[in-house]
């Protein structure tokens, strides 16, 4: 079933949280709502789900117009952050519940609970209490229990947050599976760029109640639309360099001996415009033609790679992903380059040229 | 264990100052079952006949079971409208948009604060009016709505610590608001139910002010003003009587306190928040 949110406003008190949002997710797609705390991503969950009221817009499923269907009746499965298990109810009353609620017969109750048991690998679980469970066994649980009624649509919001860094990797494709399983269009709301990256078809990135951009992630990796999103995406981030055109090469900031050539595709800039640079750390390397000038000031060994920021004369900082085998130390002055077609250029209103 | 023969110090101090209270108790219950010849401190008879009052009743006065009915009706038929109105009202206070809540709220305590003697003309005065002095409608109508504001504020307290996830879930998960109250808050809610159901019982069980007020005739008396009656009448003056019915009297309040001490911990464990 394909979500579409149109023309989406929301006001709490005099502030606007949400401003003419537009949203589409399709048949068993999973989209990723990414932002930082507080740009209205929840706030966009609850609204499709129907916890809270739209002040403007419209919610579609399918062809129906959900927009004042009460939350009760739009059949979505929600993953809470916090699991949400019912304490007092046994692991199958709580994942029958939707269904206890909607007064099927036992039987079927039965046969429909052991096939999600099944599919989330619970089964064996069916008799304890929420409190006698592991984070990841609630996890399990509470996606059960989404799942159950077969919704429309599926909410997840943030629901790694609360696990530990193995367990999260675990989960992150154990969610991935079930919902390719169950072919039901999901929305994952998440801070987490990697989580995000890893498993959605796409992502809508959201800052201050706006959607800047949706594209897949690889899309939105590489052709970011302005720097907001570049410096949200990728781990260890991006780093940028301010500077000013003179005569086709990019002046940086505060020190007018360090210069980078402006990339091809960018070209025609006019004198004294001011620009600034993204460049990834694996686009900055000893073997790069456009060679910049600095000093090793930080190194963090990080298994297979070491990370290395490269403090610039004019005090910008580089950084840069080597393999493990890299022989830089700290202090070191060293001349690396940057991949001249990777680096990515923004206007002064950091909207990428 | 190590914890507790740490405490000795405290345990023996708390013990000391509870003596005179033990002595009492045992005082109370030892002159139930004997006799003592006058001016001495010890028995020196073992006897029943204090205890006669169970089976003949006491002259010119109503039936020990009939009282004891009335105050059982009058405890329990309190503490069930303490507790429904509670639970529903601290939930609405808890969750929904109720308009002018921190004033209700703090109107509420301000009736708790109130010494309920105070209001006692102007509540008789009305009970005169609509019907209802003299019976036990009227005093347990009077005694609940002055529970109700400790209730509706405990209630409230326990229902603040409910996550709000909980209600979200069984929103999503199509239950309506009725149903998720009651199969998914409520029983969260449960300690904080059981506490003050005991609670309201013994505050109904031991009142004296306002059945001895308004509802002093013989076919609605309950045990506390019987109690009272009996101490009163100079012509029968009986203490061992007195001390057996005062007995009779605790009995019940002892067996909850024993059974649900701990239970009642929980109206304080619960918290209050604003």
């Amino acid at each position: 079933m394909e979500i579409v949110v149109k023309g989406f406003t929301k006001h709490f008190g005099d502030t606007a949280v949400i401003e003419n949002m537009n949203l589409t997710v399709k048949d068993g797609e999973m989209l990723a709502l990414l932002g930082p705390s507080g740009c209205g991503k929840s706030t966009t969950l609850f609204a499709i789900c129907g916890i809270h009221k739209m002040d403007a817009g419209q919610v579609l499923f399918g062809d129906r117009d959900v927009t004042h269907v009460p939350a009760q009746q739009r059949n979505v499965g929600m993953v809470f952050q916090s699991y949400a298990l019912y304490p007092h109810m046994t692991v199958f009353q709580n994942i029958a519940f939707p269904l206890t609620v909607r007064r099927e017969s036992k039987v079927d109750i039965k046969r429909k609970v052991m096939e999600i048991a099944d599919l989330v690998y619970i089964g064996e679980l069916l008799e304890r209490r929420p409190a006698q469970l592991s984070g990841g066994q609630q996890q399990r649980v509470s996606l059960a229990r989404a799942l159950i009624r077969r919704p429309g649509v599926l909410m997840l919001d943030e629901p790694l947050a609360n696990l530990d860094a193995r367990l999260r990797l675990e989960m992150r494709s154990e969610l991935r599976r079930i919902q390719q399983e169950t072919g039901i269009a999901a929305i994952l709301v998440t801070h987490d760029q990697v989580e995000a990256m890893s498993i959605c078809d796409r992502i809508a990135i959201m800052d201050q109640g706006k959607i800047l951009q949706i594209a897949t992630p690889a899309e939105m990796y590489q052709r970011p639309v302005n720097s907001f999103v570049a410096g949200f995406l990728g781990d260890p981030p991006i780093s940028f360099l301010d500077g000013v055109v003179r005569q086709g090469i990019l002046v940086l900031q505060g020190d007018a001996d360090d210069t980078i050539p402006l990339p091809e595709h960018i070209s025609g800039q006019p004198d004294g415009k001011v620009l600034r640079l993204g460049v990834r750390p694996e686009h900055y390397q000893p073997h790069f033609p456009t060679k910049v000038k600095g000093a090793v000031v930080f190194v963090e060994m990080q298994g297979r790679e070491i990370l290395f920021d490269v403090k610039l004369s004019n005090g910008d900082l580089l950084r840069s992903v080597q393999a493990a085998s890299s022989q830089f130390k700290l202090g070191d002055t060293v001349e690396w380059g940057v991949d001249p077609a990777q680096i990515l250029v923004f206007d002064d209103h950091g909207t990428r040229l | 264990m190590v914890g507790h023969s740490r405490n000795w110090p405290v345990i023996a101090g708390l013990g000391l100052i509870s003596i005179p209270l033990l002595v009492m108790y045992i005082y109370l219950f030892v002159d139930t079952v004997t006799d003592s010849p006058a001016g001495s401190v010890l028995p020196n008879r073992f006897t029943l006949e204090h205890w006669r009052f169970l089976t003949e009743g006491i002259e010119g006065k109503g039936n020990i079971w009939k009282v004891t009915l009335n105050t059982a009706i009058f405890a329990s038929v309190t503490t069930t409208v303490v507790l429904l109105v509670s639970s529903m009202a601290g939930y609405a206070l808890s969750r929904l948009n109720v308009p002018m809540r921190r004033y209700f709220l703090a109107g509420v305590l301000m009736l708790h604060a109130f010494p309920s003697v105070t209001l006692i003309i102007a509540i008789f005065l009305i009970l005169q009016m609509v019907g209802l002095y003299n019976t036990l409608i009227g005093v347990i109508l009077v005694k609940s709505t002055l529970e109700l504001p400790l209730g509706i504020w405990i209630m409230k307290g326990f229902y603040d610590t409910v996550p709000w996830e909980i209600e979200m879930a069984g929103i999503v998960d199509g239950a309506s608001r009725f149903r998720v109250w009651r199969s998914l808050v409520l029983p969260q809610v449960q300690p904080g139910i059981v506490a003050l159901g005991v609670f309201s019982f013994l505050a109904g069980w031991s009142e004296y002010v306002l059945p001895q007020v308004l509802a002093p005739s013989s076919n609605v008396q309950v045990l506390s003003v019987y109690l009272a009656s009996l101490i009163a009448d100079d012509q029968h003056f009986d203490f061992n009587l007195f001390k057996s019915v005062g007995m009779f009297y605790i009995i019940p309040v002892i067996i909850l306190y024993i059974f649900f001490q701990n239970k009642l911990m929980n109206i304080y464990g619960g918290g209050i928040k604003g």
